[in-house]
């Protein structure tokens, strides 16, 4: 008897789709896809069973590059769709992607919800420090004296901390990856899928039109020479301390993860009439 | 339009009635909402219909209260013109009410002497005073509560019987035999005090009661209209007056296996509704002004994108702020066209409490079938006010959304089909993969700024609402004559009853109740105004948005007459009966009683 022959295992080609992608030459969210392609060929769960959530941005265009379902939605709110879609279809592996503006700026309150709320979703936040599709203003990651001609001499005022701000918000799961290492950044987006709970990968994605100063990145981007820890005020320690440059998963917590549907029906709808029956 | 009301004669007052009219007031805390409550459960044991309108001032906590109830042998959704009795409590702040609680010589004005003077905006009216030491016989009662006594006295003066009132407080009772045994003996006190009080109306009699009927809430009845038609997935903000209506579902929908998610704000529940429904699961999100305003541009993804949503809207008095607790019909002009870009987008109202329940179960249907944001406009009045009603039959209206099948051959997710609709792959189908998008797109779902892709979208969003049979439950269209009047919403109740009194003196007017508001029913309308030569649109707004709209949607027959008021006043039967009549020409109003 000839046992059934197991599938073969998908490749992270088989998680890219046939559009080319609307991205600056050199732009590190070329890199973050095909690290979001490698992670999903990790996880081995089907193209069809994934649903990639994002908003506006240059980065929040990112569903339609792979063979998953996307969402495309409105600026600012795609951890908002993201949990809807995971709350009632826990089954799907739902990743949420975006920019630093879409996510810390528009998005900022849901990305503090969303951390507090611990749904089983994977943020990834391909963070250049700028609005590239509106063409180079400053975004909350942008240095405080970024000249740009929005702000000429810059904002004056000091960038957001997305790690720290998660971490005290309650993600489940926060790392840093670096797009110039697509390797690296596959193996921590497989992880941040795996771990249950909210995982947040920032992603430091250079954006070379606006930030060309950026391809320095890849001079100073170095692995985190600790291990992750589970302990929220060591990670928050570390991160504070750091040079921003750390790359690895630097938090894990096993707070349970927010509950989803389909719950146990108790009584048909019908069955509610009841208490307005006199 | 000016209404003037004429004042019924004290000898009318006294004459058998179809309808009972009772204010119980106090301050915060007193226990006049709760007297009313049991005032309607206990009118309903004994086969009255009847509705309980709650007003306060704007304290969260401890500010006046009162419970407005209005008692009659056949269903009643509207407030009358005069109250037959004003029971207060006491009288801390109750005369802020003193527009709310319109009283007539005929009516009686019962307080509690030691709570100080009635004030003179009430007695002003002529209303005859009658002063009963209500905390007193409480006091003399151990365990006993005031606003018992108190429920005791209005339940007699309405025509309720003792035994109606006591089972009605036995049933709701969760605190023990010996304070029940307290209260019982204090509402009797109640029923022995109004004993010896006469000049109270009493009911015309009437048909036997049915047998299964509901003492029910709008914000209840559209929650539950909703899971009728299938919704299991609720993300919400709280916001007054559509908080009650979230507090229902939220325990419901854990029954039936759904779930309601408290999200950060409205601009987060919107799209939490739409990813949800994107994931195949009915969502709704309910709201009032300020929050609807906030979710606009949602709305607007949710009609580039085709996902289904509904968008309860509890309408209270805007702009901004407003008047949050009281009613008003003002977000129709911006339901119906507040969206940025050409956004189609179907817009409904109930035209009763019972309606709640058949109105939002249409909408998700609705909103399933045509893969369209549908916005339920309910309002205050009838989101936060009690009614008994009959057990509304359930309209059949089921989610049913036309879905993609597994490896569909050429499948496009925005196929410009004959109907407009076009099948929807749900996530985790395989061989149908698509991206949902609010940037213009192809058939494909391309993000596309090409001219015909752009053109053929926009059609075919168009089309598949205009082109739906919305059948008859559009409208509600009732009596006949030359001569109709137009409204929407909760006004509803007290058109009919004006349109009815209008009847009454000779005057046909024929009732038209807009169930779907948008699209716009050119046809359906005109064949409802066949033979209509004038028409008057009556509307609880400042700026008679509806008359605007129709003017704009509709070519209506003669030179459209508006009548409308803004909230937070309820419109009362009189006041419309009056407009109605001058409208048509009746040229001397004098002794008319409307």
């Amino acid at each position: 008897m000839n046992a059934p022959t197991a599938p073969a295992p998908l490749t992270f080609a088989a998680y890219k789709s046939a559009y080319k992608p609307i991205w600056c030459p050199g732009c590190g969210d070329y890199s973050v896809l095909s690290s979001v392609t490698k992670a999903l060929a990790k996880v081995q769960v089907p193209p069809h069973e994934v649903v990639v959530v994002s908003g506006i941005g240059c980065s929040s265009r990112i569903p339609a590059y792979t063979t998953c379902y996307g969402f495309h939605g409105v600026h600012g709110r795609a951890l908002a769709a993201g949990t809807g879609l995971k709350v009632a279809r826990p089954e799907l592996t739902v990743l949420v992607a975006g920019g630093d503006g879409d996510g810390y700026s528009i998005g900022g309150n849901h990305f503090l919800h969303a951390c507090r709320r611990n749904v089983d979703l994977t943020y990834l936040v391909m963070d250049n420090h700028v609005y590239g599709m509106t063409k180079g203003q400053a975004s909350p990651t942008t240095e405080p004296d970024w000249d740009n001609k929005l702000s000429p001499g810059g904002t004056g005022i000091r960038s957001f901390h997305p790690l720290v701000i998660a971490l005290a918000s309650g993600a489940n799961f926060v790392a840093r990856a670096f797009a110039g290492d697509p390797n690296g950044t596959a193996d921590i987006i497989a992880q941040a899928i795996r771990h249950p709970g909210f995982s947040f990968v920032e992603i430091l994605s250079p954006c070379v039109t606006f930030r060309p100063e950026q391809r320095e990145w890849k001079q100073l981007a170095h692995p985190a020479p600790v291990e992750p820890t589970d302990d929220a005020a060591r990670a928050a320690r570390r991160i504070m301390t750091d040079d921003g440059f750390n790359i690895g998963v630097l938090y894990a917590g096993d707070r349970p993860a927010y509950p989803t549907l389909p719950g146990k029906a108790k009584c048909t709808p019908a069955d509610l009439e009841a208490e307005f029956l006199l | 339009m000016q209404a003037s009301v004429k004042q019924a004669g004290a000898a009318d007052a006294r004459a058998a009635r179809p309808s009972i009219s009772i204010a119980l007031a106090g301050s915060g805390g007193s226990g006049v909402m709760t007297a009313g409550t049991l005032l309607l459960d206990a009118a309903a044991k004994a086969g009255l219909y009847g509705l309980m309108v709650r007003t306060s001032g704007p304290q969260i906590r401890g500010g006046e209260a009162a419970a407005l109830v209005r008692l009659a042998r056949a269903p009643v959704d509207s407030l009358d013109d005069r109250f037959d009795l004003l029971l207060a409590i006491d009288w801390q702040n109750v005369n802020r009410f003193a527009d709310e609680i319109p009283l007539a010589a005929a009516s009686v004005l019962v307080g509690d002497p030691d709570e100080g003077e009635p004030p003179e905006v009430f007695t002003a009216s002529g209303a005859r005073c009658v002063a009963l030491p209500f905390k007193k016989t409480a006091k003399a009662i151990a365990g006993s509560w005031t606003n018992m006594v108190a429920l005791g006295v209005a339940g007699t003066l309405a025509g309720v019987p003792a035994e109606a009132l006591a089972a009605a407080l036995s049933d709701s009772w969760k605190r023990g035999d010996e304070a029940l045994k307290a209260n019982l003996a204090a509402l009797q006190a109640g029923v022995d005090m109004a004993a010896g009080i006469d000049g109270m109306p009493r009911l015309s009699a009437g048909a036997a009661a049915a047998a299964k009927r509901w003492q029910i809430s709008g914000n209840e009845a559209a929650g539950y209209g909703a899971i009728r038609g299938g919704v299991r997935f609720v993300a919400a903000y709280p916001i007054t007056p559509a908080t009650e209506l979230l507090e229902w579902m939220a325990p419901a929908l854990a029954k039936v296996g759904g779930t309601l998610l408290q999200a950060e704000d409205e601009l987060a529940s919107v799209n939490m509704a739409i990813g949800a429904s994107y994931g195949g699961v009915p969502s709704l999100t309910a709201t009032a002004g300020p929050g609807l305003a906030l979710m606009t541009e949602g709305i607007g993804l949710a009609v580039a994108a085709e996902v289904p949503i509904v968008v309860v809207d509890v309408m209270r008095g805007g702009p901004s702020t407003g008047i949050p607790a009281k009613s008003e019909q003002s977000d129709l002009a911006f339901a119906v066209s507040g969206l940025h870009g050409d956004a189609p987008r179907l817009v409904v109202a109930p035209t009763s409490i019972a309606d709640c329940v058949a109105t939002t179960q249409w909408a998700v249907h609705l909103a399933e079938a045509l893969q369209s944001p549908v916005i339920v406009l309910s309002d205050q009045f009838m989101g936060q006010s009690r009614a008994i009603i009959d057990r509304p039959a359930d309209a059949g209206y089921a989610a049913a959304r036309l879905t993609a099948a597994a490896d569909t051959p050429d499948y496009k997710r925005y196929r410009n089909t004959e109907s407009g609709v076009s099948p929807m792959a749900i996530p985790g189908t395989k061989g149908v993969v698509y991206t949902a998008d609010g940037l213009e797109h192809s058939e494909a779902g391309i993000p596309s700024s090409q001219s015909r892709d752009h053109r053929t979208q926009l059609d075919k969003r168009e089309r598949k609402l205009a082109q739906h049979d919305y059948g008859p439950f559009w409208a509600d269209i009732e009596g006949d004559g030359t001569a109709a009047v137009i409204t929407f919403g909760s006004t509803t109740a007290a058109v009919r009853e004006a349109v009815g009194r209008a009847r009454a003196q000779g005057v046909a007017v024929r009732l038209v109740a807009l169930r779907l508001l948008a699209p716009a029913r050119p046809a359906e309308l005109a064949a409802a105004l066949e033979g209509v030569a004038r028409v008057l649109v009556v509307e609880q707004n400042h700026g008679g948005q509806l008359h605007r709209y129709l003017r704009a949607m509709y070519d209506l027959p003669g030179k459209p007459a508006s009548f409308h008021r803004p909230g937070p006043l309820p419109l009362r039967p009189g006041e419309l009966a009056t407009a109605i009549l001058e409208w048509a020409g009746v040229a001397d109003l004098e002794g008319i009683a409307v």
